[in-house]
């Protein structure tokens, strides 16, 4: 660990005409920290973590990642070629619809090793084996590995996504509503098979969703947002059993009880 | 043959040739990358070699002598029609001969006979874009060939190993141009792709249809992808030509019946014609017009 963020946002705002996406968000994110962001719909969730991936621009702000030689470079100065090359190394992107992170036309394996390869590893066999390895720490079985995701269920797409996104080691992986749209045993299994690799890889990582329980589970720190705002921020725990804003505390009393 | 009024010298008027010539000199600026132009409308339909048609145009002289290849023959329709063609409205001199010809304007394959610093060969390009299959969006190919971010394109041959354990790609096998560009060597086989690497001649590239000219200037370095593991290899045949018994050329399967014969014989006809009237003899080359060759003579 290290006394020095990964990500420090400062003042980020992102308006769409006169509509407001996200408003003075500031935050840091620490090496191996998961942060969630939750609220509902509309409130600027998506917004906020497309401005900090880089695949929008902010119409104010700024956000600092600390790259692996230490020194910390500002998202929005640097060129696109060296934003891209940050995203296919160093950071991961997690869609919640697995077709939109996935190539759909090319097999388990292809999709796992495009990232080795648009790094430069040119060697198949040594491709295959890490393909081999990634598939297996996502529970997906060694002979799928020539299937195309579009024979996968659900679940498996979105393990072979995460597979995708961790095979070239990132620090940083963005995830968008990771459990949206899968039943609730496979949500589970997700949310162990996630949490282990967070915890095994360190991983830092800032989960989108809409869902408290996820958030629960997955983060150590929370974000609530309403209408582009952050609301309120704290420990995952105090947020959920000691919410103080007015809409915290009516999101927390909105879950249903079964 | 002199009655060239009705046409402007070579079919499109100066100011086309002008913006054409403007296209290759840039593609011969930047090696294998593509640049955009204002394709005409020609007197053919897209895909019989449209965009070969406007660069041999835009670069043919009274002096020029042209070879048209189609498949690596000089008989066939669309090498018969667009040498035709060239002879009508620049009356310049054909020939099939591959050696006296100063521009060769070819269909997917590369003369077997060694080209020279004093030839230009047109390739007539049906899809530029090495990526296309893999990235159907146009801004997004273009965006990575800007980054030179090609990980995409190892993605299909690795998936050619997984699925048949190598290489399977026969044709258009994409090709790195100057260590920069990759590049869609047009639909060649890969047979030829060693052939233009550091070729003396120039290599011009039309799509008409996609509007974008490439070139790849004399003497260029002209690697085709592959893996460690798996390198690139070329197709090889377990029989000479059945025709002139040549070996290590490209050979077309010809079907001679309806109850599986086949033979394998030269798809480079002048290669073929040459070496039987050098007396070179297949296994199944007919005994008689032995000097001449049995296929018609171009006109």
């Amino acid at each position: 660990m290290t006394d020095e963020p990964l990500l420090r946002v400062a003042a980020l705002s992102k308006f769409y005409g006169s509509r407001v996406g996200c408003d003075n968000v500031s935050f840091d994110l620490w090496p191996g920290e998961v942060l969630a962001v939750v609220g509902e719909s509309g409130s600027g969730k998506t917004t906020l973590l497309n401005c900090l991936s880089t695949r929008l621009l902010p119409s104010s702000g700024t956000a600092s990642y600390r790259m692996r030689d230490g020194q910390f470079r500002e998202l929005y100065r640097m060129s696109e070629a060296e934003r891209r090359f940050l995203m296919r190394t160093d950071w991961g992107f997690v869609h919640q619809n697995p077709a939109d992170g996935l190539r759909m036309t090319v097999s388990a394996g292809a999709n796992v090793g495009e990232r080795l390869m648009a790094v430069g590893d040119r060697h198949y066999g040594r491709i295959r084996a890490t393909a081999v390895d990634w598939l297996s720490r996502v529970e997906i079985d060694e002979d799928r590995i020539d299937d195309e995701p579009r024979a996968f269920s659900g679940g498996m797409r979105q393990r072979l996504q995460i597979a995708r996104n961790l095979v070239t080691g990132p620090r940083l992986v963005f995830m968008d509503e990771p459990t949206g749209g899968l039943d609730v045993s496979v949500q589970a299994r997700l949310l162990d098979l996630l949490r282990g690799l967070v915890t095994d890889l360190g991983l830092a990582a800032i989960v989108v969703t809409h869902d408290l329980a996820v958030a629960r589970l997955l983060s150590q720190r929370m974000m609530v947002m309403k209408d582009g705002r952050v609301v309120e921020s704290g420990l995952t725990d105090r947020v959920l059993d000691d919410p103080r804003a007015p809409y915290t505390q009516l999101l927390v009393s909105s879950i249903l009880q079964v | 043959m002199t009655d060239i009024a009705t046409y402007n010298f070579a079919y499109l008027d100066e100011q086309t040739k002008r913006m054409i010539r403007r296209a290759i000199l840039k593609g011969i600026a930047i090696p294998g990358y593509q640049v955009p132009f204002a394709s005409r409308e020609m007197p053919m339909p897209y895909g019989w070699g449209t965009g070969g048609v406007q660069v041999t145009a835009s670069i043919i002289g009274p002096d020029d002598v042209l070879k048209v290849i189609d498949q690596g023959a000089d008989d066939t329709t669309n090498a018969v029609s667009i040498r035709a063609f060239f002879k009508k409205v620049a009356n310049v001199a054909v020939t099939t001969d591959t050696a006296s010809a100063t521009i060769i304007q070819t269909r997917h394959r590369i003369p077997e006979h060694p080209l020279t610093a004093a030839q230009v060969l047109v390739y007539q390009v049906p899809i530029p874009e090495p990526l296309r299959f893999l990235e159907p969006r146009e801004t997004e190919t273009r965006k990575m060939h800007a980054l030179e971010e090609y990980g995409l394109m190892h993605v299909k041959l690795y998936e050619d190993i997984a699925k048949h354990g190598r290489i399977a790609t026969t044709y258009a096998y994409p090709v790195k141009v100057e260590g920069r560009y990759v590049m869609d060597p047009s639909p060649t086989p890969k047979f030829d792709n060693p052939k233009m690497h550091r070729s003396p001649a120039l290599q011009l590239f039309g799509a008409g249809r996609e509007k974008r000219i490439y070139a790849v200037p004399p003497f260029t370095e002209v690697v085709s992808l592959d893996f460690e593991d798996h390198p690139f290899e070329v197709q090889t045949f377990d029989q000479p030509c059945a025709l002139c018994a040549a070996e290590n050329v490209y050979l077309d399967e010809v079907i001679l019946d309806d109850h599986g014969g086949h033979m394998f014989v030269c798809s480079d006809t002048d290669h073929c014609e040459k070496r039987r009237a050098d007396g070179h003899r297949g296994h199944l080359a007919p005994e008689s017009h032995l000097a001449s060759g049995t296929r018609e003579p171009a006109q």
